[in-house]
């Protein structure tokens, strides 16, 4: 199908864009590399009357280290940030999880904080966010706002978005140089939906997990971090007795979906056997190192 | 209706200036009011790959793209891969000789997306060749003879000869 008509608004920087959003309200949504939004468009699942393209925004295309923070504006394209030096310095994590966004030819275009702020339920994104403990950078005409992305995602593909607000840069929590991780997920197709994923960051002191940080996707309506199983890994040494424990509090805690590809039982044995792979995988894969 | 926008755009190395509803699709302009068939249109959501075109040099899906938004664009298609009307390009070649397709509806898809494979990787291991086809959909040929032609074709681009 063709979408609905709308009206087009491409204006040359944030402010114009945050002008465009706050003269529409409900009726505008973001335009950045339209790869969650135009599908259903064409499917007529959404039919706003209003696009504000941010695609002129040069503003917009930046990534930065900020304190501990690795900051990408809201043009920033998904496959930019996967080969991008900074991003593979400093978020390892986010670096192993976009290849899995999609195929090239979506990842050419999309955006990073596109595909946050349209909270797909199997979204890898929003798990990375959760475990990297990122921040949004939400913008309106009104100002700005900053909120956890353990905030942001309310539901599946609902955020705390308000009418007249974008994101305009998501902040990751930089990974310490002798931190681990890994990101795996099972899908239909390797590039396609996913039916369960994994974000998985830790570090051992001594020989025992100091820190972890556990999210998941398909686990439930929309991406979540699992702190049973952070819990019962801390202060532990990584070995096969903690690896089972932590995979059977995963799976007690979390409440995932059912769906035409996986039912709830499936999701929840495939997402402890991801992090007990995971787990493992990261084990002697230093998150500066390659991957 | 509404309003209409002007953008100019280069396609397969030729300026264009249209003006175009708001709602136009990139593979709807480029077979409705170009007449450039080769892409073609499958699933309209960016998961079957047919209609794959070259945007900006990379690989994008033209039903996902609105072209009142991409003035200034190069678009590059299938019509544009040969080198002459008589010769085929190195990666046509290798589909037409290893039987990489049968209907033909997702080759140019296809080809597109070996274009840029090629271009960013000359040697592709078998796994990054499936890899990279991941998300292009051919309903005949069960793809073996594809991932054939793509290895051939990388290896004929290497040694500057015919697949």
């Amino acid at each position: 199908m063709k979408p609905a008509p709308f009206a087009l608004a491409q204006p040359d920087d944030l402010a114009g864009v945050l002008a465009a959003l706050a003269r529409h309200g409900e009726a505008a949504r973001v335009l950045a590399g339209g790869q969650s939004l135009v599908p259903l468009m064409n499917l007529r699942l959404v039919r706003p009357a209003m696009l504000v393209s941010i695609n002129r925004c040069a503003e917009l295309a930046f990534t930065e280290r900020r304190g501990d923070r690795l900051v990408l504006g809201a043009l920033v394209r998904q496959a930019e940030a996967e080969t991008h030096p900074l991003v593979r310095a400093h978020c390892p994590l986010l670096a192993a999880a976009l290849p899995w966004l999609g195929p090239q030819a979506t990842r050419n275009r999309g955006t990073l904080c596109g595909s946050l702020a349209h909270a797909d339920p199997l979204a890898e994104l929003p798990a990375v966010a959760l475990a990297l403990e990122a921040d949004m950078l939400l913008a309106s005409q009104a100002g700005e706002r900053r909120l956890p992305a353990s905030e942001f995602f309310q539901d599946a593909l609902t955020t705390v978005l308000r009418p007249g607000e974008m994101v305009r840069a998501v902040a990751f929590q930089a990974q310490a140089g002798d931190e681990r991780s890994a990101f795996l997920e099972i899908g239909n197709r390797e590039h396609g939906f996913a039916v369960a994923g994994v974000a998985v960051r830790w570090r051992l002191e001594a020989e025992r997990c100091a820190f972890a940080r556990i999210a998941m996707l398909g686990a439930g309506p929309v991406a979540c971090r699992v702190p049973a199983a952070e819990a019962a890994i801390v202060g532990r040494p990584l070995d096969a007795g903690a690896i089972a424990e932590v995979v059977e509090a995963a799976r007690a805690a979390v409440a995932p979906p059912t769906d035409v590809h996986a039912d709830a039982d499936y999701r929840r044995h495939a997402l402890g056997v991801l992090l007990a792979r995971a787990l493992r995988q990261g084990d002697g894969q230093w998150a500066s190192g390659s991957r | 209706m509404g309003e209409r926008i002007e953008v100019t755009l280069t396609v397969n190395q030729r300026k264009r200036r249209a003006q175009v509803e708001p709602r136009l699709l990139l593979v709807d302009y480029l077979r409705h009011e170009l007449g450039l068939k080769g892409t073609h249109v499958g699933c309209e959501q960016g998961a079957c790959g047919a209609c794959t075109v070259l945007l900006d040099g990379r690989t994008a899906r033209s039903c996902l793209h609105f072209v009142a938004a991409l003035d200034g664009a190069q678009i590059r298609t299938v019509e544009d891969v040969a080198p002459s009307p008589e010769l085929l390009h190195p990666i046509q070649q290798a589909f037409h000789r290893q039987h990489a397709l049968q209907c033909g509806y997702c080759t140019p898809g296809f080809v597109m997306t070996t274009l840029e494979l090629l271009a960013g990787n000359p040697d592709p291991s078998q796994t990054a060749i499936r890899r990279a086809l991941t998300n292009n959909l051919c309903r005949c040929t069960g793809y073996a003879n594809i991932v054939k032609a793509v290895t051939a074709a990388g290896k004929a681009l290497r040694e500057g000869s015919q697949a």
